[in-house]
C-alpha cells in the first residue's frame, strides 16, 4: 500500500518541479483565480524584506500573514519550491492515512449493524465491501496531489497550501482520536485564517461519537470532555497569539492579518449583508435588516456610483417576483428558469449595491487624509481606481 | 465592471446619453413598433408542429356516424327547451341516462353587483347538467371534458344534440383510459364558473352552488362546442382565457390537424388584450385544464359540412387527448398567433416591448443625469470651481413633495375602483338613471373629475416644491409605468404591447413647458379610457361593420359595463389594473404637465 503513494507523491513532485522551472510558473502566480491579496507569495516576500530592514512588516497594509509563517519563510526562503511541494506531499499523506483510518471505522460500524440486524434484507448489494473500500485512500490522495488546482496552488507559492495541510492534519488526528493534537492542529489553521473555527464544533462530535459519549444535554461525561477540547483549543490558541507576540515583539499583526479593526460597525453591516446574499435561503427580511442601516451611510451618497440602476434593479426585481412565481406555480405557464433568474438578478443587484457602498467608504477614508482635491503630479486631476 | 466603475468611460457615456438621447428615443419606438410589424413574417415565424410525443405518432380512423340521430336530439332539446323557457334538465337527464351515462346534476345561483345589460339578467340562477362515462377499465383518475354552454340568448341546441350522439357513439368503444364529462351548462360562462368551482372544491367568486355529486378526476383537456345550425362552413376556433391565458399550443395543433384531415376549414380571432373569457374554455385555464372552444360559423361559402364532419374532428381529438400520459406540458404556453398554423414565440416577440420600455427607460436616466447636472455627477469635486451642491437636502425635499400627488392619484384610482358599484343606488335614487347606466356613468365622471386635479394638489403643494420637483416626479412617475407595463407585458402581451404603444410616447414627451394644449390633447387621447374607446371603433372598422359616433360610444359604455362586472363574476383583472395602476400613473403625468 505504501508503494503506490510513493509512486503518486513521485509523478506530483515531478509535475511540479517541471512547472517550477518552466516559464509558466510566473504567469500562474499573477492569476487571481489562484492567488488572494491574503496568500499571495509576493506579499510574503515583501513582508520578509520588510522584516530583514528592520521595520515591522505589517506597516503599510501589504502583508497579511501570520508571524509564524514570517519566521518559517525566514529561514527557509531559499528552499521555498521545495517547502511547497513538501507541504502538499504532507497533505496527500495525511489525508491517506485519515482516510484508512475512516474507512475502517465506516466497516466496523457497517458489520455491527448487519450482526444487529438493522438493515433490510433484500440490500446485499449495497453492503460495501473491504475490497472496493482499499483503493480509496489511494484515490483520495491522488486526487488532490493530481489535481490541477492543487498544483496550480502550488507552483504559484500561494500560502492557501500550508493552511490545507494543517487542515488535513486536524483531519487525520481528529480521526485517529487525539484531542490534543487535533485542538493544536485546529488552534493553527484557525491563527490563520478565522474560518476553520467553524470546524470545531464537527471535530467535537466525531470525537465524542468515537468514544461512545452520547451527545445528550444531561451526559456528564459529554460536557467534562468538551469542556477539555475547548480548552485545549483556547489554550493553543493563546499560545500561538502570545508567541507571535513575542517573535515581533508588537501586536500589529493582529489589525493587519485579521483586518479593518477601525470602523467594526461598518464590518458588521457588509458581513450582515453577505450572509443576507449568500444564505440558504433568503428571504427579503434579511435584505431589510441592512437596508436599516443605509441612513447611517448617509455621508457616503455622494460616492455611490450607480445608486439611480441598482434601486431599479431592486425595485424591478422585488415586482416581478410574485409576477413570475404566479405564472409558475398557478399558471403553469413559466418554469422555475423565469423565478431563478430574477433571484439571480436581485442578488447581482444586491452585490453591486454592496460593493458600491464599500468603494465609496473607502474612498471617503481616503480624502479624509489626502484632501478632497487630488492633482497627480502633473497638475492634471487624479482619479481614484480602486484595485 | 468596467463600464460601470472606471470614471473615464462613465463620464462618455453620461455624455452619451444626455446628447444623443431624443433620437435613441425616436429610434428605439420605431424598432419596437417595426419588430411587432414583423412578426408577421416568415423568419420569427415558425410552422406548428406537436410536441407532445403521445399524441403524435399514432393515427385513428373515425368512425361517428350519428348525423341524423344528433339531429333528432337536438330537435327535442329545442322543443323542450321552448316549452319550458330554461334548460330543460329533465329531459337531458333521461336523455343522458338512455345513452348510458352517469348523470348528476348541480344548481347554482348569484346576485351580480349590478344589472348586467347586454343579457339582461341580475339575480342569476340556474342548473348544469352532466353526464359521466367512465372508462371501461381504469381507475378515473383523469378524464376530459366536452362542455355546451347554453345561454339565455344562444340556442346552442344543435350543439347539444351533438354532444348527445357523440356521447352514445362513445359509450359503445372500449378503448378509453380517461373518463369523459359530458357537460351541459346554463348561462354560458357563470354556469361553467360555478361547475368548475364545485368540481374543484374552492369558492373565489362568490357563486352559491350546491356541491356535485359525482367526479371523475382531474381534468386534462376540456373542448368547449357553440353551434348555431346544423351545416357549418367553417370552425372558428378562441383561444385566449381569463386575462390573456393560453392553452397549450399543442392542444391547437391537435385540432388543427383533424380540421385538415377532414377537410373543415379552420379560422381563428385574435383578442386577447382585453383579457375576456371568450368562451368557456377561458375559464378552464385557470385550473390548469387546457381547453378550446369551437364555434361552427354558418356563412355564405359554396362547401358547407354536416353534424357528421364536426363529430368526426372532435371524436378524433377526444382519441389522441386519450393517449395523454401527462398533462399537456411540451409545446409553448405564450405564443401569438397571426395564422392558425403559425405562431411566434416568447424569446421573439418580447423584444417588441422590450425597446418600448427601453424608451422610458432612457428618458428616466436623462432625468436622473439632469437633477444631478453638478459636474455630471457627484464624484468629481475637482471639475466645477463651486461646490457641488448639497443634493441630499433637494433630494429630501423633492421627495417630499412627491408625495401628495402620488397619495392623490392613487386614491382617485382607488376611488375609481370601489365607488361606482358601492355608489349604484345613491346614483339611481338621486338621478333618472338605471343602476346599470348610474354604475359606467358614476365610472366616467370620476375618471374625467381627475383631470382637474392638478389644481387642488398644487394648491396643497405649491408652497414647498421647488422649480425641478416636476423632473423628480416624472422621474418617479416612468418607472412607475415601466415596472406596470412590464408585468402586464408578461402576462397578457397584447394587453402590454397596446397599452405600452400608445402611452409610451405621451409619457415620454409630457413636459410642464412648451406648447401646453398640444402635450394635453396628447395625453388624453392616449389615457387609458381613450384608448379603449379607440380600440372599439378599430375593431369593429375591421370586423367590416363600422359604427357611427353614437352607436361606438354606445358599445363603449356596454364594454365598460361587462369590463367591471367580469371581474367581479371570475375575476378578470383588467379593471382593477386600469382603474388601480395606470389610471394613477396616468394621473401623475398629467401632474406633472399643470406643473406651474
Amino acid at each position: 500500500m505504501a508503494a503506490p503513494l510513493a509512486l503518486v507523491v513521485v509523478v506530483a513532485v515531478t509535475v511540479r518541479a517541471a512547472l517550477f522551472r518552466s516559464s509558466l510558473a510566473e504567469f500562474i502566480s499573477e492569476r487571481v483565480e489562484v492567488v488572494s491579496p491574503l496568500n499571495s507569495w509576493k506579499r510574503v516576500v515583501e513582508g520578509l524584506s520588510l522584516l530583514d530592514l528592520g521595520v515591522s512588516p505589517y506597516s503599510g497594509a501589504v502583508f497579511h500573514e501570520t508571524p509564524l509563517i514570517i519566521y518559517l519563510f525566514h529561514f527557509l526562503i531559499d528552499y521555498a519550491e521545495l517547502v511547497f511541494m513538501i507541504t502538499d506531499a504532507l497533505t496527500a499523506i495525511a489525508l491517506y492515512f485519515a482516510i484508512q483510518d475512516f474507512n475502517k471505522v465506516v466497516f466496523k460500524k457497517q458489520k455491527l449493524l448487519l450482526e444487529l440486524d438493522q438493515y433490510a434484507p433484500d440490500v446485499a448489494e449495497l453492503i460495501r465491501t473491504p475490497m472496493e473500500m482499499r483503493s480509496i485512500p489511494l484515490k483520495v490522495a491522488l486526487f488532490y496531489l493530481l489535481n490541477p488546482y492543487t498544483v496550480l496552488s502550488c507552483v504559484a507559492k500561494s500560502t492557501c497550501a500550508i493552511n490545507n495541510t494543517l487542515i488535513a492534519f486536524f483531519i487525520l488526528t481528529t480521526i485517529k482520536g487525539s484531542a490534543f493534537l487535533s485542538a493544536i492542529f485546529l488552534a493553527l489553521a484557525t491563527y490563520q485564517s478565522l474560518y476553520p473555527l467553524t470546524l470545531f464544533v464537527p471535530g467535537l462530535l466525531y470525537l465524542l461519537q468515537r468514544q461512545y459519549i452520547p451527545v445528550k444535554v444531561k451526559s456528564k461525561a459529554f460536557w467534562i470532555f468538551s469542556w477539555e477540547y475547548a480548552m485545549m483549543y483556547v489554550g493553543s490558541l493563546v499560545v500561538i497569539i502570545c508567541l507571535s507576540f513575542f517573535l515581533l515583539s508588537s501586536w500589529d499583526f493582529i489589525p493587519a492579518v485579521y483586518g479593518f479593526m477601525d470602523h467594526p460597525i461598518f464590518f458588521m453591516f457588509i458581513q450582515i449583508a453577505i450572509i443576507s446574499i449568500f444564505k440558504s435561503y433568503p428571504t427579503v427580511g434579511d435584505v431589510a435588516l441592512y437596508m436599516a442601516f443605509f441612513p447611517v451611510w448617509n455621508h457616503l451618497y455622494r460616492f455611490l456610483r450607480n445608486i439611480f440602476v441598482l434601486v431599479c434593479i431592486i425595485i424591478v426585481c422585488s415586482l416581478l417576483f410574485p409576477v413570475l412565481w404566479h405564472l409558475w406555480i398557478y399558471a403553469g405557464s413559466a418554469n422555475s428558469n423565469f423565478f431563478y433568474a430574477i433571484t439571480l438578478t436581485f442578488n447581482v443587484g444586491q452585490i453591486l449595491l454592496i460593493s458600491d457602498y464599500f468603494y465609496a467608504f473607502l474612498r471617503r477614508e481616503y480624502y479624509l487624509t489626502h484632501g478632497l482635491y487630488l492633482t497627480a503630479k502633473d497638475g492634471t486631476e487624479a482619479m481614484l481606481v480602486l484595485k | 465592471m468596467g463600464l460601470l466603475s472606471d470614471p473615464v468611460r462613465r463620464r462618455a457615456l453620461a455624455r452619451l446619453v444626455l446628447r444623443l438621447n431624443a433620437p435613441l428615443c425616436v429610434l428605439s419606438y420605431v424598432a419596437g413598433i417595426a419588430w411587432f410589424l414583423a412578426l408577421a413574417f416568415p423568419p420569427l415565424t415558425q410552422r406548428t408542429y406537436m410536441s407532445e410525443n403521445a399524441m403524435g405518432s399514432t393515427m385513428v380512423e373515425e368512425q361517428f356516424a350519428g348525423g341524423d340521430r344528433a339531429r333528432s336530439f337536438a330537435r327535442d332539446f329545442a322543443a323542450h327547451r321552448r316549452k319550458s323557457g330554461a334548460l330543460p334538465v329533465a329531459w337531458l337527464e333521461r336523455t343522458m341516462r338512455s345513452v348510458g351515462l352517469e348523470v348528476y346534476t348541480q344548481s347554482f345561483s348569484r346576485k351580480l353587483p349590478f344589472p348586467d345589460e347586454t343579457h339582461e339578467r341580475y339575480m342569476v340562477s340556474g342548473t348544469n347538467v352532466y353526464g359521466i362515462l367512465r372508462a371501461p377499465r381504469a381507475a378515473s383518475t383523469e378524464s376530459l371534458v366536452l362542455t355546451v354552454p347554453c345561454g339565455p340568448d344562444s340556442t346552442n341546441s344543435q350543439a347539444v344534440g351533438l354532444l348527445l350522439a357523440l356521447a352514445a357513439h362513445f359509450r359503445g368503444q372500449i378503448y378509453w383510459a380517461k373518463d369523459i364529462i359530458f357537460l351541459v351548462t346554463e348561462q354560458d360562462l357563470l354556469g361553467t364558473e360555478a361547475w368548475l368551482e364545485a368540481y374543484h372544491d374552492v369558492n373565489i367568486t362568490g357563486m352559491q352552488s350546491s356541491p356535485l355529486q359525482g367526479r371523475a378526476g382531474a381534468i386534462q383537456a376540456a373542448v368547449a362546442l357553440e353551434l348555431s345550425s346544423d351545416v357549418v362552413t367553417s370552425l372558428d376556433v378562441a383561444v385566449e382565457g381569463l386575462n390573456g391565458q393560453l392553452p397549450n399550443l399543442d392542444l391547437l395543433n391537435l385540432f388543427q390537424t383533424f380540421c385538415q384531415k377532414g377537410g373543415l376549414l379552420c379560422t381563428l380571432q385574435g383578442k386577447q388584450a382585453s383579457g375576456r373569457p371568450h368562451g368557456p374554455h377561458g375559464l378552464f385555464l385557470r385550473y390548469r385544464v387546457e381547453a378550446l372552444t369551437i364555434r361552427g360559423i354558418n356563412s355564405f361559402r359554396q362547401y358547407k359540412y354536416d353534424l357528421v364532419a364536426v363529430g368526426k374532428a372532435l371524436e378524433g381529438v377526444f382519441r389522441k387527448l386519450n393517449h395523454l400520459l401527462e398533462r399537456l406540458h411540451q409545446s409553448f404556453f405564450f405564443y401569438l398567433l397571426p395564422a392558425l398554423s403559425r405562431f411566434v414565440s416568447i424569446g421573439l416577440y418580447m423584444p417588441a416591448v422590450g425597446f418600448l420600455l427601453l424608451v422610458l427607460g432612457l428618458k428616466a436616466l436623462e432625468l436622473w443625469m439632469q437633477l444631478h447636472e453638478a459636474g455630471v455627477g457627484p464624484e468629481e469635486p475637482g471639475g466645477t470651481s463651486g461646490p457641488s451642491p448639497p443634493l441630499l437636502p433637494t433630494q429630501t425635499v423633492g421627495l417630499a413633495s412627491l408625495v401628495a400627488p402620488l397619495l392623490i392619484s392613487q386614491a382617485t384610482g382607488l376611488a375609481l375602483y370601489i365607488l361606482p358599484v358601492l355608489g349604484q343606488h345613491v346614483a339611481a335614487q338621486h338621478f333618472p338613471v338605471a343602476e346599470a347606466e348610474a354604475v359606467v356613468l358614476t365610472l366616467l365622471a370620476i375618471y374625467a373629475a381627475g383631470l382637474a386635479l392638478p389644481h387642488s394638489t398644487q394648491r396643497v403643494v405649491s408652497t414647498q416644491a421647488p422649480d425641478r420637483g416636476w423632473m423628480v416626479l416624472k422621474l418617479v412617475a416612468l418607472i412607475y409605468l415601466v415596472l406596470q407595463l412590464a408585468c402586464i407585458a408578461l402576462t397578457n402581451f397584447s394587453l402590454g404591447f397596446l397599452l405600452a404603444a400608445t402611452m409610451v410616447p405621451a409619457a415620454a414627451l409630457t413636459k410642464p413647458c412648451g406648447p401646453r394644449p398640444l402635450w394635453a390633447a396628447l395625453l388624453v387621447l392616449t389615457s387609458p379610457a381613450a384608448t379603449l374607446l379607440g380600440g372599439l371603433f378599430v375593431w369593429r372598422e375591421l370586423q367590416e361593420a363600422p359604427v357611427s359616433l353614437a352607436e361606438g360610444w354606445q358599445l363603449f359604455l356596454a364594454a365598460l359595463a361587462q369590463g367591471m362586472l367580469e371581474h367581479h363574476t371570475y375575476g378578470a383583472l383588467l379593471f382593477p389594473l386600469l382603474a388601480l395602476g395606470l389610471y394613477p400613473c396616468w394621473l401623475l403625468f398629467w401632474n406633472v404637465l399643470f406643473w406651474k
